[in-house]
């Protein structure tokens, strides 16, 4: 082993003790020094195992039998201790509260040196330097909960670069952030590698994220196995992302649709640099221009005529509500509506308070689909919570169904609007399937029979009915999900909010989860989600808000939004590689371009789901693998 | 739901440049004097002390009122249930009895009780501004160091720190978990019978401690890696060397404490008899 | 001790685990009784006492009750804290060799656990906290020992019965589950 290998494993295999088969097969990998290396793979593949080998948690935290061999730095992780390993290997964790140990940045970034009996005279220096690489020097004074994810994410990385490791390991760094600081964190952690030589390895499945900024090799993972390992180009061009469950760049789906999909030496990990050939940039007019896909989709409610009335509506000064509505009429009552509602937060008789939403007015109409969009912090949680009455408005009215609920308690708004949380795991409190939806039901007083009705009618929507003599701890975690969902549907409430509903999910899961709550939608329940993706929002919406700074700029079509440069820019929303595309195509509509890819792409995903629900009636559900053991 | 009420106040005064160390020993030696001691005017003076030093460190009533009239109420409620339990404590202590008020049964009110619950009550007002002080002006992140420099071993020390880091984090949870709850019609709020408040409490608490747990089981990990718990020996970053005020704050403590057990010395027990 | 649990991992949950009992003990449930509510943390502090072994639940309990009383009243009684603390201590041994990261806890663990708690409350509640108070703060014992009894009794209630839900549930969520079959 030469100096510059810093990590090897060779023929490496691994089963976890309480596991019954082996979660990593025949692994060889080599990680040389100044490289900078993307691990991707659906959920289940393995890629956050082989992260755990790679820091020594496997075997010093997991337990289990390990075949073939690993070094890291050396030596075998498995034979020295664990912070041995750490001096190479630095990790960031996914969890990055969990990580912020401290209660300030300045002595998080400090833990180790801590650790080490570093003499308190020597570490400011250190810490200094440390934070003035990942540039978080000013908040240095800040506890964590005064910091937002990215930073809390920089304090992270600088405290493990305080120790001048070798390697930085990123566990799913953008699973915790929204795209526009996960951009930002993509840029620094290049910057890192490029300008100080820190070689990095990144376990990701946002592969188009990752590639915002280039990565010397993408290893791809499916069932435990490394099944590509060659620099991006290659992997990308050749078409095993979409096998192994992984989402290929928008740009690259585009020009596949197109009928001139690209090849490995045009770079086409970004739609900034990739040399398009003139067939390509034929093709993709062609393609895009191909039918009216602004008529066409006009024929669903909501969508599209935003762009025909001049583009969406981008307004500083928040309008009245009665105003004419800029999205079409949309057939069905008004189910909700916002009166300039306005929210501060933390007022008392010392302190004014901070005022989080002002001015808020806005109609949702039964049977809508509506995408609350905008990055961490822009209000649009709190928008939702205070329509469910967790956080009081200070101005305007709530009408829920026409009837005033502005002092409603939050039970009884909940019988109108159900609200289902990010993190499963904060709602549900029973054993068993059956019994955890019902207690809502009993909490309303509904008679047994009905309650027996109810909970049938949700397991059969929700998919869950083969599993309703199961434990809730045998679910995996997108059907705990949906049990969140299903408790919270049987309760009959016209309007469902969801918060981030597929943050951390992979591809698949993502789809399967989206077009589930797509036939809900289609069921006749409204449905708001609050997200930061707006490619989740283009695919499943009709109709989005963009909140920015505690107000609603823009209410217009998903694919309006998407391609208008000033309102992504104010929301700090992050255009994928679609709007890219089509500027460097010279497609004088992008709008176009979006519009025509997602139609296509709806068709291709109702296939696939199609044939994805064949093969779920005939496997046995995998729930069970979350249930013990290690890390998936 | 209610927040903590008291925390730091970032307001430089002259308390805040003595070391997290120097002042936990001061608070340390105040609250044993004070446990020591039922000396009324040696309390007295205790308490008069505390409320210089506050005057000191420009921590402003305002700052505090909540928890003012808090401790208020109980000192209250406290005063009249050991009445009621024990209207003839005092005469026991002090072995005389001068009746002010002819009560109700052996609800006499005397002179010796009188002065031996306005003694308890000003044992607890003389320990009660040095922690207030202690809380309002140390940075949370010194007093986990502060605890390992008086002997604390560091894991228990990092422990305390662990919690104070944790407590906002853990309420943000108990609320979102709560109202999600809530908008399922699971109320614990007093519209609801005792019974159902508790089944919904469940409702509540289960999720927060399966999430607590998962949470100790990543923060330990993360911890793991970055090499807490491998040596005998750990450092604090905001550890600050002794200067002369530190050291004479601590003398201070350390007099405090030897004057409360002279004291009991020459007043031959823990009370000072002024009836005798 | 718990042998399995890493010290690093008891660190943890004693950081942890007195958080909770903080922000457990500031939520006030209130009861018919005016002035009084229930104090849930005691069966946090039960529940970890059980999982994590008796220093883990002497120190939360130590460490939980006297922020929580710094916190909110700016001052400490010490008898009381050092009372949560016995009470988590007690438990933890009277429920050593537990199994029930293993997913057992079922009728003779139980009925252990829930002996276990009244114990451990009498001892905490209606020995150490009275005893405290009258040596450290002289109060009459008439009036401390009837407030540990009403304490004891309240705590013994809640912790028994919140805890014996928890752990049931958590101790289900440990089984394993490879026998699952899907039904129709």
């Amino acid at each position: 082993m030469t100096d510059d290998v810093l990590i090897e494993l060779a023929g490496y295999g691994f089963q976890y003790r309480a596991q019954s088969a082996p979660t990593l097969h025949d692994i060889d990998l080599t990680v040389r020094r100044g490289e900078k290396i993307v691990i991707v793979g659906a959920s289940g593949s393995g890629k956050s195992t082989l992260l755990s080998v790679m820091n020594g948690m496997v075997p010093h935290r997991y337990p289990g039998t390990a075949t073939g061999s690993v070094r890291v730095g050396g030596s075998d992780p498995a034979q020295v201790p664990l912070v041995e390993t750490s001096r190479h290997v630095g990790t960031v964790l996914q969890d990055i509260s969990g990580q912020f140990v401290a209660l300030t940045a300045r002595e998080d970034i400090a833990f180790s040196l801590e650790n080490q009996q570093v003499p308190a005279a020597d570490m400011p220096a250190r810490v200094q330097r440390a934070a003035a690489l990942v540039d978080i020097e000013d908040h240095l004074d800040a506890a964590p909960h005064a910091l937002s994810g990215g930073q809390k994410q920089r304090v992270a990385i600088a405290g493990v670069l305080v120790d001048d490791v070798d390697v930085l390991l990123f566990d799913e760094p953008l699973a915790m952030l929204d795209p526009a600081s996960g951009r930002t964190a993509i840029e620094l952690i290049d910057t890192l590698n490029r300008e100080h030589g820190t070689t990095i390895v990144m376990v990701e499945h946002r592969l188009e994220d990752v590639l915002h900024r280039d990565v010397d090799r993408i290893v791809l993972m499916e069932g435990g196995r490394i099944i590509a390992d060659a620099p991006p180009g290659e992997v990308i061009a050749s078409g095993l992302l979409e096998a192994a469950g992984i989402r290929p760049p928008l740009h690259v789906a585009a020009l596949a649709y197109a009928g001139a999909p690209v090849a490995a030496y045009q770079r086409p990990g970004s739609a900034e640099t990739i040399a398009l050939t003139d067939a390509q940039i034929a093709a993709v007019r062609n393609w895009a221009g191909g039918r009216d896909a602004a008529e066409r989709s006009s024929e669903q409610p909501g969508a599209g005529a935003g762009s025909a009335a001049g583009g969406p509506r981008a307004s500083a000064v928040p309008a009245p509500a009665p105003e004419a509505p800029v999205v079409p009429e949309v057939d069905g009552p008004t189910v909700l509506a916002l009166e300039d509602v306005g929210v501060v937060l933390g007022a008392s008789r010392t302190s004014p308070g901070e005022r989080v939403l002002h001015g808020v007015s806005t109609r949702v109409r039964r049977g809508e689909m509506i995408g609350i969009l905008g990055s961490n912090g822009a209000g649009k949680s709190t928008l939702a919570r205070t329509v469910c009455g967790f956080v009081p408005h200070s101005t305007g009215r709530i009408l829920l169904d026409g009837a005033d609920a502005s002092a409603w308690p939050i039970a009884q708004r909940g019988e109108r609007v159900g609200f289902v949380l990010q993190e499963p795991g904060q709602m549900i409190s029973k054993p068993l399937i059956a019994e955890e939806i019902a207690l809502g039901l009993e909490a309303r007083g509904l008679s047994e029979a009905e309650i027996a009705e109810r909970t049938e009618r949700v397991l059969e929507v929700c998919g869950l009915a083969p599993f309703r003599t199961w434990p809730v701890s045998a679910l995996s975690h997108g059907q705990k999900k949906r049990l969140t969902i299903a408790s919270v549907l049987a309760l009959e409430p016209e309007v469902l909010i969801l918060d981030e509903p597929t943050a951390g999910q992979d591809f698949a899961h993502y789809t399967e989860f989206m077009d589930f709550l797509a036939s809900v939608n289609a069921g006749g329940t409204t449905v708001l989600l609050i997200t930061h993706d707006m490619h989740l929002a283009l695919e499943y919406t009709d109709r989005v808000l963009v909140v920015s700074g505690g107000q609603i700029i823009a209410d217009a079509s998903p694919a309006d939004v998407l391609t208008d440069r000033e309102i992504t820019r104010r929301a700090d929303l992050v255009t994928t590689g679609l709007h890219t595309l089509a500027e460097r195509c010279g497609l004088p509509e992008p709008a176009r371009l979006v519009r025509r890819f997602v139609e296509v792409d709806r068709q291709v995903r109702a296939e696939r789901s199609a044939s994805a629900q064949q093969r779920d009636g005939a496997q046995r559900a995998d729930g069970a693998d979350g249930a013990n053991g290690g890390p998936a | 739901m209610s927040t903590p009420l008291l925390g730091y106040v970032d307001r430089p005064g002259p308390l805040h440049t003595l070391t997290g160390t120097a002042k936990l020993v001061l608070v340390i030696g105040i609250v044993g004097a004070a446990m020591i001691s039922f000396d009324a005017r040696f309390l007295a003076a205790l308490a008069v002390a505390s409320i210089v030093l506050w005057a000191a460190s420009r921590i402003r009533p305002g700052d505090l009122a909540v928890v003012l009239w808090i401790v208020g109420t109980f000192m209250v409620l406290n005063n009249l249930l050991i009445f009621a339990f024990a209207p003839g404590y005092g005469t026991d202590l002090f072995g005389t009895r001068h009746v002010l008020i002819d009560g109700p049964g052996r609800w006499d009110l005397t002179s010796e009780q009188l002065f031996y619950q306005a003694v308890v009550t000003l044992k607890y007002f003389a320990v009660m501004p040095a922690m207030l002080l202690f809380i309002t002006t140390t940075r949370p992140p010194e007093f986990a160091s502060s605890l390992s420099r008086i002997g604390v071993p560091y894991r228990v020390s990092y422990s305390v720190s662990l919690a104070l880091r944790y407590i906002p984090d853990v309420q943000r949870d108990f609320r979102t978990i709560s109202q999600a709850q809530q908008a399922r019609g699971l109320d614990t709020s007093k519209r609801q019978r005792l019974g159902v408040r508790i089944r919904n409490l469940v409702s509540v608490l289960l999720p927060l401690l399966l999430g607590a747990l998962e949470r100790i089981e990543t923060v330990s990990s993360a911890m793991e890696l970055r090499g807490f718990g491998r040596e005998k020996r750990r450092t604090w970053f905001d550890e600050r060397p002794f200067r002369a005020r530190d050291l004479v704050v601590i003398a201070v403590a350390a007099l405090l404490v030897a004057g409360a057990i002279a004291l009991v010395v020459l007043n031959g027990g823990r009370y000072w008899n002024p009836f005798a | 001790m718990t042998p399995r649990i890493s010290p690093v991992t008891q660190v943890v949950a004693i950081g942890i685990g007195a958080a909770l009992f903080v922000v457990l003990g500031l939520v006030r449930i209130p009861t018919p009784i005016p002035n009084t509510s229930i104090n849930i943390q005691y069966a946090l502090l039960a529940v970890f006492a059980v999982l994590y072994g008796p220093i883990a639940g002497a120190l939360i309990g130590l460490i939980g009750h006297i922020i929580l009383d710094a916190v909110s009243f700016g001052s400490i009684w010490l008898s009381w804290e050092i009372a949560s603390g016995v009470f988590g201590l007690l438990l933890g041994f009277l429920m050593l060799r537990n199994r029930v990261m293993e997913g057992e806890f079922a009728g003779k663990d139980i009925v252990r656990f829930v002996v276990g708690v009244v114990i451990a409350q009498v001892v905490a509640f209606l020995v150490v906290a009275p005893l405290g108070d009258i040596l450290i703060y002289s109060e009459p014992a008439g009036k401390v020992f009837a407030q540990g009894a009403v304490a004891a009794l309240a705590n013994s209630i809640t912790a028994s019965v919140l805890g014996v839900i928890i752990l049931s549930v958590y101790a289900r969520t440990r089984t394993r589950t490879g026998s699952l079959t899907v039904g129709s």
